[in-house]
């Protein structure tokens, strides 16, 4: 948040460096073309003004100077193009341990919620020395996620996950904006990213609002409460009617037409919300969907329960003490639920409706 | 079919003056119904100089309220309408229609040794629907305005802008087909009509690129049509095709609409290059060098310009390896145009430079097409474009190329063909003068808006950090001189059809068919079809006795 008159911007970011020093390159380059263009225009336009005597015969040429204009140009193009490249895949590769957090923008806020279920509302606080890796995807209309001294954006879409990743290394107060035009309030749709060192973080962390649930612990709550358990059992039980989600994420998932996927997050929320889209193989299309009957962040809830259903599964069920008295009741409802989804392959549509 | 014209001659014979395309009638309904290219051309003149002033104005104010980070002279809602609507008008009336509309109109059936356009009265259509097109647009901003931005990303224009997205998309469809159908006249008169002698590469560059220009006016436009209908349909009736919630994906309507849209800026570009082509050589009284070369570089343009759409949407969600083809391919674009920026510079190599005002204007086109054309390889570039995408340095980047390369073009070409198309002359002083102020004014309009870019302000921000305030103030006060330069060739230009120096047909002692003619010339351009033993440019061939 700078007050003060500028004209280079804040760098805040492992990247900040990378795509600075492209920057830096191609505006030397640009001012050493546009002054060399310039000067040569000033000059021949003087040397041969009208009142000037100077030698003006007709020269027949061919084109070999701008052949050889090309051939410098070109190879000049392409190692601009490679390092652009270079420091693209580094903007939009995120590393492995990045630390996740799920955004939901809308018009005309941003929506937070660290890992631990920490919420912030057009704040981010983040420490320095981690990378910080956002799933994000839109309520409404596209808007775009773009931090400045970070030296990157990227859009936010409805209907789909984007994911940006930085890694700060100043602490600081730092300002982000909506890039993408999203309507009325779109100057507004501001905050900041809040950078502290790893200490304050942690502070801050374990700070006041730790009332907030983690999304892995509303995502089971989500999980019981539309009974996924009812079709989606544990792989160690037989007969069950949908297939198992242990182990589903970033697992290659064989579809009934003959592909398969990586279920990755957009995956994953595409087969809650319209699951007739990627059939899984060897399965009935009888799962009703969920589109408009959970909200993107229940959506992201969700997908960070399944996600922790990765792990060995014995652990992971009896983890939460809490865990074990509703799968009881999730496991033996069967009798009485599946009436509607059991009938035929094409009631799925009309459980719908009676879908909580 | 001018025949018709003659007989509904209107009464006061002019005194002696030999008939010409604007003594042979005076009625309102002789212009109206005019299939006289030249008329027609001057039609397209009123109406864009009509759409830039509406479009000028708006920028006029959004700027005003730039000046300081509140909102103060608007609400944010009016801003963004006001930010649309500049938008909408300058591109899809004013760059666009422009120097096609004009300069094209008028000039390429005399370049090339014609009567006419190969359908004079398809080109009166043209006319027609660009206006009506028009008027819808002047009903959107009467009704209450638009304010999805000219490029109606979806779903938010789809499905959530409450403004007058429908009206202002009929008439933007309506005047597309104004373009489809100029680009269908060029590319026949061009392959049809040229004179006994007049082979491809005897043709004005203005001629090729505007052929150039015709070809990516046919292909592309409809596709803007299309698009322009489903989003029409998904408004309309409910069909998902972009919005999400009704199954359809926001991103393919960026693929749809950059396909149109960065053709198109090659359609705003080209025809500003072939006018360059002409101001160079007839300026420094030379062949334009390496003719042949420039004459290809327009065709390379207009077919690489296809191809390159998707550098719009790097942090969109495409794929990256998406993203390195179309970063590759818009690199590869640089070459022709860095060509042409070459061989205009060369040009006045062993020359016979006069500093007349239309140079001016082209020499103010090679810097700022050149910044202008540098700072795309920035956008071009992956890593770069990531963090400046969607801010002031696109901004500027476009309006280098736009306002710095084609409406410099327009003004420089408007002056050089002025005593052709009115049969007056201009005020060189004036001219002088207010292409100066052009220059400085535009520079300090915009180059400002480069490092507003880079230090991350966004584009189309109605209230912004206090920080950005003093190079928006500068920005601002550029505006404002740019302003007031604009309006002086439109004044001086007014005040010389009355009083200007009767213009001979060749003020500039140039070479090619339309100096001739008689200026004005006669409704038939020429009293015999000329015949043509002669190639372009053919400065050396006309030494300098000639002047006198």
């Amino acid at each position: 948040m700078n007050t003060e008159f500028q004209i280079f911007p804040d760098a805040a970011s492992t990247a900040a460096g990378k795509v600075d020093a492209l920057y830096l390159f191609m505006v030397v380059l640009s001012v050493v073309l546009s002054v060399f263009v310039a000067g040569l225009v000033t000059y021949l336009a003087i040397r041969y003004r009208r009142a000037n005597n100077v030698n003006r015969d007709h020269v027949a040429h061919g084109n070999t100077i701008e052949y050889i204009a090309m051939a410098i140009s070109f190879p000049i193009l392409m190692g601009i193009f490679l390092w652009g490249a270079k420091v693209c895949f580094f903007l939009f590769r995120a590393p492995e341990q990045a630390m996740p957090i799920t955004v939901v923008a809308k018009q005309w806020m941003w929506k937070f919620q660290h890992a631990d279920g920490r919420r912030e509302i057009d704040t981010l606080h983040i420490p320095t020395g981690q990378p910080v890796k956002l799933t994000m995807v839109s309520q409404d209309v596209i808007h775009s996620f773009f931090v400045p001294a970070f030296r990157t954006k990227q859009d936010v879409l409805p209907g789909r996950y984007t994911s940006i990743w930085f890694e700060a290394t100043e602490p600081g107060e730092y300002r982000f904006n909506c890039a993408e035009y999203c309507g009325t309030n779109h100057s507004r749709m501001i905050g900041k990213v809040i950078v502290q060192s790893p200490e304050d973080f942690a502070r801050w962390m374990s700070g006041d609002a730790a009332s907030d649930e983690p999304p892995a612990e509303t995502g089971r709550k989500l999980f019981e409460q539309y009974q996924c358990g009812t079709c989606h059992r544990p792989a160690s039980e037989e007969g069950a009617r949908g297939p198992t989600l242990e182990g589903l994420f970033q697992s290659r998932v064989p579809l009934a037409g003959g592909q398969t996927v990586t279920a990755d997050e957009t995956y994953i929320r595409e087969s809650i919300l319209r699951p007739a889209q990627k059939q899984v193989a060897g399965y009935q299309q009888i799962m009703p969907t969920y589109e408009g009957q959970i909200s993107e962040e229940g959506v992201m809830h969700l997908i960070a329960y399944i996600k922790t259903l990765g792990a060995p599964l014995a652990a992971k069920r009896e983890e939460p003490n809490t865990l074990a008295p509703p799968t009881e009741p999730a496991a033996a409802e069967p009798a009485a639920e599946p009436a509607a989804p059991a009938a035929e392959d094409n009631a799925a549509t009309d459980s719908q409706g009676t879908t909580p | 079919m001018s025949a018709v014209l003659e007989h509904e001659t209107a009464p006061a014979p002019i005194v002696r003056e030999p008939k010409n395309y604007l003594n042979v009638a005076w009625t309102v309904r002789s212009w109206l119904l005019t299939v006289d290219h030249k008329r027609i051309g001057l039609l397209y003149l009123a109406g864009i100089t009509f759409f830039f002033l509406l479009g000028g104005a708006a920028a006029g104010i959004f700027r005003l309220e730039l000046m300081t980070p509140q909102s103060d002279l608007v609400e944010s809602e009016t801003y963004n309408k006001l930010f649309t609507l500049h938008g909408i008008i300058m591109i899809f009336f004013f760059l666009v229609p422009g120097i096609p509309g004009v300069l094209g109109n008028f000039l390429i059936p005399i370049m090339i040794g014609a009567r006419d356009m190969a359908f004079p009265k398809l080109n009166l259509m043209s006319w027609y629907l660009f206006m009506i097109g028009g008027i819808f647009t002047l009903y959107v901003t009467v009704a209450g305005g638009v304010d999805t931005g000219w490029t109606f990303y979806t779903p938010y224009s789809s499905t959530y802008s409450n403004t007058y997205v429908m009206a202002t998309a009929v008439g933007i469809f309506i005047t597309g087909f104004s373009s489809i159908l100029t680009g269908l006249n060029f590319i026949v008169t061009v392959h049809k009509m040229r004179c006994p002698g007049m082979t491809w590469f005897r043709l004005p560059l203005f001629v090729w690129s505007n052929y150039a220009t015709a070809l990516i006016m046919v292909l592309g436009t409809p596709v803007l049509a299309i698009t322009i209908l489903l989003v029409a349909l998904e408004r309309g009736l409910k069909i998902g095709i972009f919005d999400p919630r009704l199954g359809g994906d926001p991103v393919l309507f960026q693929h749809l609409f950059w396909f149109y849209s960065h053709p198109a800026v090659y359609i705003m570009v080209l025809p500003a290059m072939g006018v360059i082509s002409e101001l160079v050589a007839a300026f420094s009284r030379n062949r334009v060098f390496g003719y042949k070369l420039v004459a290809f570089a327009s065709l390379a343009i207009a077919v690489l310009g296809f191809l390159v759409w998707g550098h719009h949407m790097f942090v969109s969600g495409q794929s990256l390896y998406a993203g390195m083809v179309f970063s590759v391919l818009s690199m590869l674009i640089a070459i022709p145009s860095a060509i042409k920026v070459f061989n205009w510079t060369l040009t006045l190599w062993r020359g016979e430079v006069t500093f007349n005002t239309p140079l001016l204007y082209a020499m103010g086109f090679l810097g700022l097409f050149t910044i202008g054309g540098l700072t795309g390889l920035f956008l071009a570039t992956l890593g770069i474009d990531v963090h400046v995408h969607d801010t002031y340095f696109v901004v500027a980047h476009f309006h280098y190329v736009m306002v710095g390369g084609t409406v410099m073009a327009y003004l420089g070409g408007i002056h050089y063909w002025w005593p052709k198309m009115t049969g007056k002359m201009y005020p060189e002083g004036w001219a002088r003068f207010s292409a100066v102020l052009v220059f400085v004014g535009f520079n300090l309009t915009f180059f400002p808006q480069f490092i507003l870019g880079y230090l991350g302000m966004p584009r189309r921000y109605h209230v912004y950090d206090e920080g950005f305030q003093v190079l928006n103030v500068m920005s601002t006060a550029g505006a404002s001189i740019l302003g007031i330069a604009y309006l002086f060739p439109i004044t001086y230009l007014i005040w010389s059809l009355k009083y200007g120096a009767k213009a001979p047909a060749n003020p500039w002692n140039a070479v090619g068919l339309e100096w001739m003619t008689s200026s004005p010339p006669p409704t038939e351009n020429f009293i015999e079809t000329p015949v043509v033993d002669f190639e372009a440019y053919e400065y050396h061939r006309h030494p300098a006795e000639r002047h006198g």
